[in-house]
């Protein structure tokens, strides 16, 4: 092959019949002479297919691998996750060897599920990308799953897919399998972009543009094809090809006239409401929505997307939210997942009705990286909101010009006025968490045991620590939020964006990867449907050393389903003793202590007395704290 | 949770679950007048009827929870009529439960349970609450 640098593997072997090796891989480029062969003189025959001469030379000193590892080691990437594949064999090869497996280091994962969620997890607290390489179709396939949930979640993960391209170098039989003309097409709907590098100064400067495209606002899934011949073909050790400079994009800040109403309409109302999702995507974030929510003396919703305000926060009306939304006339959506659902109700019944839930003044604002980017297909849009000022814009880069036009039109009678309000929020939270706390209290001894209990179980033996919650909560009747003191934005990561089940164990292992060099206490609280999805993620955590604690909320349903079938018996009006048919998983009844135990884990349970339970996570926490992974069985309350 | 994604509803709902369970008040907040009284019933066989019927799928096996799925039910309940015109044709999104499904007396065992469930700890004297 004539490219520079690049020798394809028919290209190489001829080389190597004219040359040599140590002269080819020094030499690349280089035309090699065929000897004339001779042509008939009547009709042409097309010659058999055969191999070229001295065909068995059969090593090379560096492979189009080696360059691709260091693409990937000059963007920055500290893990790669997968579970092995062939089409991939050239460059997991050169990350272990070439690459000395550090920066990346291979993490080794059971399902390709599982390794895209882990680097989705991770993302959520590096604030960077993992990279994830995937067997060509049928890992995809099994990936699709976890790049749906990245996506609507707006994570970045970097994925690289193998495939071999050109239809002559494949190998008979299940090389044809997993060989695709267009591998991108399956997932395309739910990643930003992609791109099918034919050469290797292409793959480079695909690989760079990925990266910065993947952490553009909204940052979402990339996705590379990395074809088999470009891995596996051999480069010459100065081959020179050149890595293009990474420069990430400044996320896009609102349009200053819009920002300028924006602060007009907050300082001027009475009851003004900040409601954030997916705002607070650095700790930056979270510290500018304290300011302008302080500057305002304004309730605060944080809806479950990010760690966006802290849960204690005086101003934190997360708990009081249709309360303080339907006496709002001022709401100031960051990042909102569901403007629509924010400010409406909805009822399922035989007839779904809904209702605005707002006051017929109420101004609403929305400021979303989201209109900036929509894709068709999937309908993760949500409902239009009718809303009176959009900025389309990143939230969390447009809040200190927002800050700054607040602060510019705050009189000091003004600010006397708010410090009212702030009061009247602030003894509403306090009874609110009073609230949370007596609430707890009820059911407090019963088996099974109910996740209040097991929430406050676990707080008062991680408050002291340096700890991190990187599970969702919205299956535990979001306790911990209720109970717990978040105030770091490492301590919250929200949940799986799409809702696919098979998320939760592995983002959470990739979170406590992410929170491994600082040494935090990584805690997740894990439902057994989703932990059910592919266990072998537990594996990982033993193997890699990964310290996490996982307690199993073991309510032995698909619980929303029990609920959703019972609606339905009711609606027919047939009686729902039924409706565990289908939707529980007893009889058997799971251990999944023997699971964990079985995959090298620390592990204890099914925990039934809740008496139990507070020993069993001191000792699960010293596991942890010596850098392994310990899991705890609880038999609980559905939710 | 199925391995689709959720339904329609339940999308919605876990957007607007900040906002709804977080103002769901037990419905022990009113508790029954004594001109209200309720029927007796059998507080065993109503334990019995509250986990066989689901109840406790929404409510808890305690009638203790307090989130978007369902509102805290006892110790205090709301008056008996009440209880049984909610259950018959609830307002909100609780499916209704015919007297075909369940009957006026089965509701009073189950109310009986609510009746009969204990009284909570002070938080104050949980160290776990502290």
């Amino acid at each position: 092959m004539s490219k520079k640098g690049f020798i394809d593997r028919r290209g190489f072997l001829t080389g190597v019949a004219a040359g040599g090796m140590a002269t080819l891989v020094g030499s690349p480029g280089v035309a090699v002479q065929q000897p004339p062969v001779p042509q008939p003189a009547s009709a042409p025959m097309l010659p058999k297919e055969v191999d070229p001469p001295n065909a068995d030379v059969l090593v090379m000193d560096r492979s189009g691998s080696d360059f691709m590892v260091d693409v990937l080691k000059s963007l920055g990437f500290e893990y790669v996750a997968a579970n092995p594949g062939s089409s991939f064999r050239g460059l997991h090869e050169s990350v272990i060897n070439y690459g000395g497996n550090q920066a990346p280091e291979f993490i080794t994962c059971c399902h390709e599920e599982s390794a895209i969620a882990l680097a989705h997890g991770y993302a959520k607290i590096a604030g960077k990308p993992m990279c994830v390489f995937l067997h060509s179709i049928v890992g995809l396939q099994h990936g699709s799953m976890a790049i749906f949930n990245a996506y609507c979640d707006r994570v970045p993960v970097y994925l690289i897919v193998g495939n071999t391209i050109n239809a002559a170098m494949r190998r008979p039989g299940l090389e044809w399998n997993h060989s695709v003309q267009d591998a991108a097409a399956m997932v395309r709907d739910s990643t930003k972009w992609d791109d099918l590098p034919v050469s290797l100064p292409h793959f480079a400067e695909s690989a760079v543009r990925a990266y910065k495209i993947a952490m553009t606002a909204p940052t979402m899934p990339v996705l590379l094809v990395a074809d088999s011949e470009l891995q596996e073909g051999p480069i010459s050790k100065d081959s020179g090809f050149h890595i293009p400079k990474l420069t990430l994009a400044a996320p896009p800040q609102g349009d200053s006239g819009a920002v300028a109403e924006a602060a007009r309409l907050l300082v001027g109302a009475e009851n003004p409401v900040i409601v954030a999702d997916r705002a607070a995507h650095t700790p930056a974030g979270m510290a500018h929505l304290i300011e302008l929510a302080e500057l305002l003396q304004a309730a605060v919703i944080s809806q479950s997307g990010r760690m966006n305000f802290p849960s204690r926060h005086p101003l934190n009306q997360t708990d009081r939210g249709r309360t303080v939304i339907s006496g709002a006339d001022v709401i100031l959506g960051l990042e909102l997942t569901d403007f629509w659902g924010t400010v409406h109700s909805f009822r399922d019944q035989i007839l779904r009705t809904s209702k605005s839930t707002t006051r017929d003044d109420a101004k609403l604002i929305s400021i979303s990286a989201g209109d900036l980017y929509v894709k068709g297909n999937y309908q993760d849009i949500q409902r239009y909101p009718e809303v009176d000022l959009v900025i389309a814009a990143d939230a969390e880069t447009t809040l200190p010009s927002l800050i700054e036009a607040v602060q510019r039109l705050l009189t000091s009678e003004r600010k006397r006025m708010l410090q009212d309000r702030g009061a009247s929020l602030a003894e509403a939270h306090h009874k609110t968490f009073e609230r949370a706390r007596s609430d707890a209290t009820y059911g407090w001894e019963s088996s099974p045991i109910t996740t209040a209990r097991l929430s406050a179980e676990l707080w008062a033996q991680i408050k002291n620590e340096d700890w991190s919650l990187v599970s969702d909560v919205g299956f535990i009747s979001r306790w911990p939020l209720r109970l717990w003191n978040f105030d770091k934005h490492y301590q919250f990561i929200g949940g799986a964006g799409g809702a696919g089940l098979g998320y939760g164990p592995p983002s959470s292992a990739g979170a406590a990867l992410a929170n491994k060099k600082y040494g935090r206490l990584s805690v997740s609280i894990q439902g057994d449907g989703d932990l059910l999805y592919a266990p072998g993620i537990l594996w990982t955590t033993a193997h890699h050393h990964i310290p996490l604690l996982s307690v199993v909320h073991n309510n032995r349903e698909y619980h929303q389903e029990v609920m959703h079938v019972q609606r339905m018996a009711n609606r027919h009006n047939r009686g729902v003793t039924r409706a565990g048919i289908g939707t529980t998983i007893q009889d058997p009844n799971i251990d999944f202590a023997k699971i964990a135990q079985g995959m090298g884990v620390h592990a204890e349970g099914p925990i039934i007395d809740p008496n139990d339970l507070a020993p069993a996570i001191s000792r699960a926490i010293e596991v942890v704290k010596r850098g392994e992974p310990a899991l705890i069985d609880v038999y609980t309350e559905p939710r | 949770m199925s391995r689709k994604a959720f339904s329609l509803v339940a999308v919605v709902t876990a957007v607007l679950v900040i906002l709804a369970f977080s103002d769901a008040r037990a419905q022990s907040a009113v508790p029954a007048t004594k001109a209200q009284k309720s029927p007796a019933g059998n507080s065993q066989n109503g334990k019995r009827l509250f986990t066989s019927y689901g109840c406790y799928e929404c409510h808890g096996y305690q009638a203790e929870v307090t989130s978007v799925v369902g509102p805290r039910l006892g110790p205090d309940p709301i008056s008996f009529p009440a209880f049984v015109e909610y259950v018959r044709q609830p307002t909100g999104e609780m499916p209704p439960f015919t007297s075909k499904v369940i009957t006026d007396a089965e509701l009073a065992d189950i109310y009986a349970f609510l009746q009969s469930l204990p009284r909570p700890t002070n938080a104050d004297s949980i160290p776990a609450l502290k």
